[in-house]
């Protein structure tokens, strides 16, 4: 077990060089650098502010100083925000960015869950047809579509969310609900058929013939089987929230760190982008790593060994 | 005292895209406590469906139980609502199922299997029950129990996992254990010693039993009574001896020409009944057996056979007028 958590520790450093480097690569092969502009700068005084960031060393020189920053924990200076690291911008856009993630997995679990397992229950009856309709819609509208529709009714037309915006608790519904539009729709997919295939598994019988209550032979025999491959999709899917919620926070207007990486692309703020870069794999990694562990939790019939066994 | 279990006209049904299937057609039989009997037929008829019915665990929809009645201690298991029917099942009857592979919740641990039982039915606390559990793995022969309590059924054999489905099966003291294959998906020695359990434990807790089997040694050791099915009907039910050496139905010789047993010597060899057992999409005018019967008559064209004389043979070779011919059983047992 330690063995195997070692194991994995090293090859995420491994994947997370590999990024570092080729985002290095490709950010520096796109012509233009943070200090252009439309505006003229006289050369001398660019020469100046490059040298102040090292630009005008060489690659390797520059590839060697950044990963031994790196190590230390310490991703450096914006290049277009002055006086803002980049640690400080993460210590304060992502707090925002987490919550927002957090809120719409727990409504894509809670509700994709829910509804699944309701449309199985009731398989080829109304309660189905009605959850695999909604699921279709959610599937194919995207999240800005989903979120200007929320807008328009929640907020204009009835007054209920406020518009737009961050600070209150109710600022986060609205986007969370835009964001776990798609998700909640595939996690009621995947839990309907994963619920239907344990429904007619032989154990389910014998829970049966054991003479259980309804809720016990549903909520212990089978969800609990039926969950697991919806495990296996929420360490992706978090991820997945917390990395690209850039066009619910520009359409919110939400100060997050999705937003932020955006701009950080267009303004080539060399840092920030690599910094980010860098922090979500890490966050990436890291919930993969969790995901294998609530495994275990689950189904005892996986054992991380890490190799044959 | 009457009968622990009387089950009279049974009917069940499954409705699928072809149209309905006529599982079970009229099965009637009774059983005594401390009775053993056993229900041979071909596969698809209908042994399976018939035992479920009895503890009502038929997948509604398709299936459905559409006539007759089942009578268990002098109830209507038929018509007693959903939640007394769960207060039977797994307490005064319970099912063992063919493969323990498959039987058994894969997330679930041993403790929590067996101890979900006993307290759902006996209000025991979970301490007791788990003290009741290992004294249950004891009985049904499964060493270091404390151990394997805490397991999960991937870390069992399937012999141990059987062992376990029938201490779960036992938990509670049932009146009447109804034993589907319980032995199939095993290999030939964890076989015998689980039919061995089966049958000392039966002696010892004086309930009665329902085996499904296709091996006729089984039944020659275990049963006290026989009841042959074809195509969701009763076609000859009797005592073991009177069975497996007097069979009366062309059907039943087939059978026991077809089925291996263990006192079978070396090179002697199985005869399948040639054909297909009938679709059961189909409603009958004659006898179901027809197409395959070597005996067959012209009144078997035209009429459903009556259930003769006292072990109704369902079949017209039974009838005081029929011309009388030669058993071909293929070699006695002892
Ligand atoms: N869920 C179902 N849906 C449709 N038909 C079914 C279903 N279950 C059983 N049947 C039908 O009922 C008939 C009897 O099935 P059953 O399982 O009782 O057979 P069996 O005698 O137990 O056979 P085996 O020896 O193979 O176990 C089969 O012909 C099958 O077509
Ligand atoms: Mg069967």
């Amino acid at each position: 077990m330690l063995g195997y958590l070692i194991r994995r520790i090293f090859s995420a450093l491994f994947a997370i060089l590999i990024v570092i480097t080729v985002t290095f690569i490709f950010m520096h092969a796109i012509p233009g650098g943070p200090f252009q502009s439309e505006k003229a700068i006289p050369p001398a005084i660019k020469a100046n502010i490059e040298a102040r960031y090292k630009l005008d060393q060489p690659l390797h020189i520059q590839y060697v100083d950044y990963l031994s920053h790196v190590v230390r924990g310490d991703l450096g200076p914006s290049f277009k925000y002055r006086g803002q690291t980049v640690n400080g911008i993460i210590a304060e856009r992502f707090p925002v960015s987490m919550q927002l993630g957090l809120m719409t997995f727990a409504i894509a679990i809670i509700a994709g869950v829910g509804a699944g397992i309701i449309a199985a229950l009731y398989q080829g009856r109304i309660p189905d047809y009605v959850t695999m309709f909604f699921s279709t819609i959610g599937i194919s509208v995207p999240s800005f579509i989903l979120g200007t529709l929320l807008m328009y009714f929640l907020a204009f037309k009835w007054g209920l969310l406020p518009a737009a915006m961050w600070g209150t608790p109710q600022h986060v519904i609205m986007p969370a609900m835009a964001l776990a539009g798609l998700p909640t729709a595939f996690i009621a997919r995947l839990t309907r058929s994963s619920m239907l295939d344990v429904l007619n598994q032989d154990y389910m019988r014998t829970a049966l013939a054991k003479g259980l209550p309804r809720w016990r032979i549903i909520w212990v025999h089978a969800v609990k089987n039926a969950i697991i491959p919806v495990i296996t999709y929420s360490g992706p899917l978090l991820a997945a929230i917390l990395t690209g919620s850039f066009i619910v926070e520009n359409i919110f207007a939400i100060p997050g760190l999705g937003k932020h990486f955006v701009t950080s692309i267009y303004n080539r703020d060399y840092t920030v982008i690599l910094g980010l870069t860098i922090f979500y794999s890490i966050l990436l990694i890291g919930l993969n790593m969790f995901v294998d562990f609530a495994y275990t939790l689950v189904d005892p019939r996986i054992k991380l060994t890490g190799g044959k066994e | 005292m009457g009968p622990l279990l009387t089950v009279n006209d049974l009917h069940v049904e499954f409705k699928t895209y072809a149209g309905i299937v006529e599982a079970v057609r009229g099965v009637s039989f009774e059983l005594q406590t401390g009775e053993v009997m056993a229900i041979v037929g071909e596969s698809g008829c209908g042994k399976s469906v018939t035992a479920q019915s009895i503890l009502r665990i038929i997948p509604e929809p398709p299936g459905k139980i559409t006539g007759g009645s089942i009578l268990f201690d002098d109830e209507e298991i038929l018509s007693i609502s959903e939640r007394k029917m769960r207060s039977i099942r797994g307490k005064k009857i319970s099912m063992i199922f063919q493969d323990p592979m498959t039987s058994l919740n894969p997330v679930l641990s041993v403790q929590t299997q067996l101890t979900e039982t006993l307290c759902r039915h006996t209000g025991m606390n979970k301490h007791e029950a788990t003290r009741r559990a290992l004294e249950l793995l004891d009985l049904v022969g499964i060493p270091a129990p404390e151990t394997r309590l805490r397991q999960y059924p991937h870390e069992l054999s399937g012999g141990l996992r059987q062992r376990v489905m029938i201490a779960m099966a036992l938990s509670c003291d049932p009146r009447l254990l109804i034993a589907d294959e319980p032995t199939t998906a095993l290999d030939v020695t964890i076989q015998a010693q689980i039919l061995e359990l089966i049958k000392e434990i039966k002696d010892r807790l004086q309930m009665s039993l329902i085996l499904i089997t296709h091996d006729l040694g089984v039944v020659a050791g275990l049963a006290d009574r026989v009841m042959v099915m074809y195509a969701g009907q009763v076609f000859e039910m009797g005592t073991v001896d009177e069975i497996l050496k007097k069979p009366l139905h062309p059907y039943t010789w087939g059978l026991l020409r077809s089925l291996p047993r263990l006192d079978m010597t070396k090179g002697q060899k199985l005869i399948p009944i040639w054909g297909q057992p009938p679709d059961l999409l189909q409603r009958f005018t004659g006898c179901s057996f027809l197409p395959r019967c070597d005996y067959a008559m012209n009144i078997c064209v035209r009429e459903i056979p009556e259930a003769f004389g006292l072990h109704r043979v369902r079949c017209w070779l039974e009838h005081p007028q029929a011309p009388q011919i030669e058993r071909k059983t293929g070699g006695t047992l002892k």
